[in-house]
């Protein structure tokens, strides 16, 4: 009897977060990938045919924004190591004893709701805005304008979604044993090779994370492009906010999410194959 | 969980069924095949379509019960109401009928894609009034049954004051369902500050030189409409050969990289700012919202004329104060002021006389601004004006997925 319940537990333990995901991630999942198979239209209703043409229809019409949305994801991911790592190596080796207030200050701005540092953006880059009204016909030419183009939504994109990015690489880089930077030190090894040899394989699994985690959102976000970018910044986001509660396209919708869901997947897992936390692990031990 | 397809099931099923003997693992994965099977194929959304025509029975179904609770809430565009909510004021002192007041509509399908799913599922949208323009979207309220049949008999004051053309419109046959809030034009908007010409016609919109100045609405009938009055194509009596020809050249001015963005209402903003020098905007918005140097113009080519209209969502909780202040809005002395602010086209054509006499009476600057108000085109237009103007097209739900499929991506880039 005893043995029996014992069995159970572990099952039990995992009963609450199963239902959750059952009842909000299994069952809509399903009824998506059933709506992204119907045809039809809002008045006349939708019927299942299995049109998997809808699919086909989708990457054909919006293929290049498909391309654009990761192509600004990995910019803008770039980006956030790029500023991340820095910031994450001076806080957790150089913060001392405010390690935490550094952080907070990090944080700070995030507790802003998000469509409203987007929209503050907007305003620090438009035309005759504090920045670029000044520098706009005397260094720049007139017509120049940042507002309203790619370079624009990825750097909303990059500033949104940069703490995302910090916060895993301190931790990884928190975690480092000072010990063994001195080891470094004491077989000789320069500043720099104790960076590339010892600090950066073991910050790895950080930026791992940080990649997956600044990467997915932002290939999907539509916030940005929508307040930040014109028309040829749209991004496949937009598209799929559109189809769905614009234009009441739910299957076109379903099928386009899938199709993003589906590329993210793959590119993921090619990912992590390549630089996976395994061979990081490797690079660690060696 | 209705209309599966017998020939799926089988098709799922039968090969394993021939075998005799089955690993545990694969009845399970059979269950699992099956049981996805089931669930895609279930769960069609149910068509809604066929109920838009109204007959007197409706009517009193509908208002059987209902009965004034003493309070509203208002669904409306910015710009809409004066700032400091005079109208309301007056309303709320004379009926005692609180208002809550929310300006949370922006573009008509967003609005539409916002209040479509509580209204499939017969829920309320927390609103018992919405201010929605005559077009596609309206035309799916009307079409899915989500708009409370009007009770004519109660809006006396409609009946009496409201301008012929504004009564019995084509978009609503008998004000089954809406009655008018107001009527504007869209037009072109330029910021005299940058440009140092006249702005007189479409063609404009379309010139290089204002390279990245260039604003266009996002909305696919007011683009669509643009595309076809350059082409000198009369948007009411076009077809989709039309459609196709100004989808073509709306294109070629996006990827000149004319425009700089496609706007619903933010266009106010951008031009007063002069992040774009001219663009497609709307009257009373230029009237009343932008900067003073910024002006209006219907394009020599056409404009479109549309009205907004007040309408009941089927699910209102408060109907009959929303039907008290539809007709409360028709007595010509409330709706005086809203015109002296919004700057929009009265459905009201007795507002002129009115606005006359009051400058006759005002002094000073006062006197100017009403004397501009009463003899301003945009809000009383000339015969000759009117003869430019357009209505949207009536679209059927065919036509309508063929209008959106070509007119629709042209704002999202494709």
């Amino acid at each position: 009897m005893a043995r029996g319940r014992g069995r159970l537990t572990p099952y039990l333990m995992i009963l609450p977060s199963g239902l959750w995901m059952a009842a909000f991630f299994l069952i809509p999942m399903v009824l998506m990938v059933s709506l992204s198979l119907q045809t039809g239209n809002l008045i006349d209703g939708f019927r299942q045919t299995f049109h998997w043409q809808n699919y086909l229809d989708g990457i054909d019409t919006y293929g290049d924004k498909f391309i654009r949305s990761l192509w600004y994801g990995f910019l803008s991911t770039v980006l956030c190591i790029a500023i991340a790592y820095p910031a994450a190596y001076w806080i957790a080796f150089r913060g001392g004893r405010h390690k935490s207030t550094y952080l907070f200050l990090i944080l700070l701005p995030y507790f802003v709701s998000f469509i409203l540092r987007t929209v503050a953006w907007k305003l620090v880059l438009t035309d005759n805005g504090p920045i670029l009204g000044p520098l706009r016909g005397t260094i720049l030419p007139n017509d120049f304008h940042i507002l309203d183009t790619g370079v624009a939504v990825v750097s909303g994109l990059t500033y949104n979604f940069l703490p995302f990015m910090v916060l895993p690489i301190y931790v990884a880089l928190e975690r480092i044993d000072p010990r063994v930077v001195e080891a470094a030190y004491d077989l000789y090894a320069s500043r720099v090779q104790a960076f590339t040899r010892v600090i950066l394989p073991l910050s790895l699994p950080g930026v791992f994370a940080g990649v997956i985690m600044t990467f997915v959102p932002v290939s999907s976000d539509y916030v940005n492009a929508e307040v930040l970018g014109g028309p040829q910044n749209t991004m496949i986001g937009n598209v799929i906010q559109t189809e769905y509660f614009n234009n009441s396209a739910y299957p076109m919708a379903s099928a386009l999410s899938f199709s993003l869901m589906a590329i993210l997947l793959v590119g993921i897992f090619a990912y992590a194959r390549t630089l996976g936390t395994q061979d990081v692990l490797e690079a660690a031990g060696r | 969980m209705s209309n599966i397809d017998p020939a799926f099931l089988r098709g799922l099923t039968r090969p394993r069924m021939a075998r005799s003997t089955f690993a545990r693992r694969d009845v399970l994965r059979m269950m699992g095949a099956a049981g996805a099977g089931l669930a895609l194929s279930a769960c069609g959304v149910q068509g809604q379509g066929g109920k838009e025509k109204v007959s007197q029975t409706d009517v009193q179904k509908y208002w059987a019960g209902k009965v004034k609770n003493g309070r509203l809430n208002w669904a409306n565009w910015p710009g809409y109401m004066q700032d400091d909510r005079e109208t309301i004021k007056a309303f709320e002192k004379e009926t005692g009928i609180k208002v809550t007041y929310k300006e949370v509509i922006q573009e008509m399908g967003p609005w539409f894609g916002k209040i479509q799913a509580p209204l499939s599922a017969g829920q309320s949208i927390g609103f018992d009034l919405m201010i929605m323009t005559n077009g596609i979207q309206l035309e799916q309220c009307r079409q899915l049954g989500y708009l409370a049949p009007l009770d004519l008999s109660k809006l006396p004051n409609f009946q009496k004051n409201a301008g012929e053309s504004f009564k019995n419109p084509s978009y609503d046959p008998g004000n089954a369902h809406t009655i008018p809030y107001e009527s504007g034009v869209t037009g072109i908007a330029y910021n005299t500050k940058y440009v140092d010409e006249e702005i007189t016609s479409i063609a404009q919109l379309f010139d290089a030189k204002y390279k990245g100045k260039v604003g266009m609405m996002g909305d696919s009938q007011e683009l669509g409409n643009f595309g076809m009055f350059l082409l000198g194509i009369d948007p009411e009596k076009s077809t989709k050969a039309d459609w196709e020809k100004a989808a073509a050249k709306l294109r070629e001015q996006r990827d000149k990289g004319i425009v700089r963005k496609y706007y619903s209402q933010d266009y106010v903003d951008a031009v007063s700012k002069g992040d774009v020098w001219l663009t497609m905007a709307w009257s009373g918005d230029v009237y009343s919202l932008t900067s003073p140097d910024v002006k209006f113009v219907v394009p020599k080519e056409g404009g479109t004329i549309w009205t907004d209209n007040m309408c009941i969502p089927k699910t209102a909780e408060n109907p009959v104060d929303a039907l008290t202040l539809m007709d409360w809005l028709y007595v010509p002395e409330n709706n005086v002021p809203l015109t002296e602010f919004i700057n929009y086209m009265p459905p009201i054509p007795s507002t002129q006389e009115i606005l006359k006499q009051k400058a006759a009476q005002a002094t000073g600057d006062e006197k100017k601004d009403l004397t501009r108000l009463a003899t301003s085109p945009l809000i009383f237009p000339s015969e000759a004006d009117l003869a430019r103007l357009r209505h949207y097209r009536r679209l059927t739900q065919a036509e309508e997925q063929e209008y959106q499929k070509i007119f629709e991506p042209i704002a999202k880039g494709s």
